[in-house]
């Protein structure tokens, strides 16, 4: 199995941790990831508020790319760049102008784009076409025990909806399932909305939004949160210190890239995760994995 | 932001948006809203709004655009998506929002505490610049801009983040950085042609 990769800008700072442990449980897995050339930041939802066809023209640059490369499909981790590129794809498709805007702007620089480059997160990658018994029988260090809360965020499954359901995912826990970890499966916050890129634009709302999901969280026992979204994964884990100072509160959960987790259940070095990259200290979870 | 300074420049603004609302693929959708409140019940930032999305909806179609318009909710909309996967009328409230934001910057009229269109206006600077957004420069800017006391606030969390490497300094340039102003000045040009 062989993918072109889209690692995301944030891949390369704060969420350099995601793309680290991808690349390490692809590589155990078996799974090729070919890193897509020269790619451009997706515009995540910035463009959106200037002009709605420059969003998706800028997004269709890079799947422009991939096709120009000859692959068909694209493997992407920030739950983000996967939206917004996946409803580049989506919109194209549903509207006829849409399409000629963006085969007229990425004609300008002397590309083309068909339309037909699929957009796949890496969690459809790893359910649907890895599979969760070839994964599990990768499985060396099970998680048993470990009391894992999945939080997927919002745009991991909406508006898209390709391969998990809007409202209730569940492929996240699956895969943990797989591993043998105690799952907090009736996670209610596990969709809810971290508050993006409000930490810094109106951070007293975000912050809210954060304490909401540590409570619930911490309620269901967690002992690590896992996270599919780079900014999730920083509004919850780095930010915890300011959520207990705001609410008075004491939360001290370990937040972890669910790739991070799963490499650790597939026996890969923690070194190899960048689990040190991680504000709030990971070894206890890391100790807590039966051998 | 500006006052609009007659009813006629009220009325151009609605007139505006409705066409805009109108030409995206299902915004006709808007005219089967019942008014349930499913959007704002599920709205994760409707309690810090002047009106929630359902009545940002009433409001359009009573032809209070501009009333809409200047309104902090359109800056509270996180993206979440909830509204539009569960409105029962297929309605895509959060590109209604993003439509709303357009016209509000297009006519200047954005309430002055909002610190979202800084935000917006840095990142897509930094994308158009490296070819991918530079979190750290993006930071820096906007802190400098909108919010002094956001390095003090959040000193610990980013000597944190920098000390574990997730904030580094140097930016990627991509090779094909330039084909990001082209395209926008293409559709630019495209929308200056149209009108």
């Amino acid at each position: 199995m062989r993918y072109l990769y889209y690692p995301g800008c944030s891949a390369e700072a704060t969420g350099k941790a995601y793309d680290i442990s991808t690349r390490a449980v692809m590589e155990k897995l078996g799974v090729e990831l070919a890193e897509l050339d020269d790619w451009n930041c997706c515009g995540a939802t910035s463009y959106f508020s200037v002009r709605e066809l420059d969003s998706f023209a800028i997004a269709a640059r890079n799947l422009a790319i991939a096709q120009q490369m000859g692959d068909d499909e694209l493997c992407v981790i920030c739950n983000a760049c996967y939206t917004t590129l996946a409803k580049a794809n989506r919109y194209m498709a549903e509207d006829p102008k849409v399409f000629e805007a963006v085969q007229g702007a990425l004609g300008a620089v002397g590309r083309t784009y068909d339309g037909n480059v699929k957009v796949r997160h890496i969690m459809d990658i790893l359910i649907n076409d890895v599979g969760l018994e070839e994964f599990g029988s990768h499985v060396t260090r099970r998680l048993t025990g470990l009391r894992v809360a999945p939080y997927y965020g919002c745009q991991f499954s909406r508006p898209m909806g390709a391969f998990d359901d809007v409202q209730m995912p569940t492929t996240m826990d699956r895969l943990f399932e797989a591993t043998g970890a105690d799952v907090i499966t009736d996670f209610d916050a596990k969709t809810d909305c971290c508050g993006g890129m409000m930490m810094l634009t109106r951070s007293d709302a975000a912050l809210r939004l954060c304490h909401e999901l540590l409570t619930c969280a911490k309620q269901g026992g967690a002992d690590v949160i896992v996270a599919a979204c780079p900014l999730c994964e920083i509004n919850l884990e780095a930010y915890q210190p300011r959520v207990n100072k705001t609410f008075g509160t004491d939360f001290d959960i370990p937040v972890m890239y669910f790739t991070q987790l799963a490499g650790l259940a597939l026996g890969v070095d923690p070194k190899k995760l960048a689990i040190d990259k991680q504000i709030v200290s990971c070894d206890r979870v890391v100790a807590a994995i039966p051998a | 932001m500006t006052e609009l300074a007659t009813t006629v420049e009220a009325k151009e603004l609605h007139r505006q948006f409705t066409e805009d609302v109108m030409s995206m693929p299902g915004g006709e959708k808007i005219k089967i809203c019942q008014q349930c409140g499913t959007c704002t019940g599920s709205c994760p930032t409707s309690y810090l709004m002047d009106w929630g999305p359902r009545e940002i909806i009433a409001a359009f179609r009573a032809g209070m655009t501009d009333r809409v318009v200047k309104s902090n909710t359109i800056w509270l909309c996180t993206s979440c998506y909830y509204c539009t996967v569960r409105c029962p009328a297929g309605i895509k409230i959060t590109d209604l929002m993003y439509e709303l934001k357009r016209i509000a910057i297009k006519y200047d009229l954005v309430p002055k505490e909002s610190k979202n269109p800084a935000m917006t206006k840095y990142f897509i600077d930094s994308v158009h610049r490296h070819g991918r957004n530079h979190e750290v420069e993006l930071m820096a800017r906007f802190m400098l801009a909108k919010d002094w006391g956001l390095p003090f606030k959040f000193m610990g969390t980013g000597m944190k983040l920098f000390t574990a490497g997730r904030l580094p300094l140097g930016a990627t340039n991509i090779r094909g950085r330039e084909e990001l102003d082209k395209i926008s000045a293409y559709l630019e040009a495209q929308e200056a042609k149209a009108k």
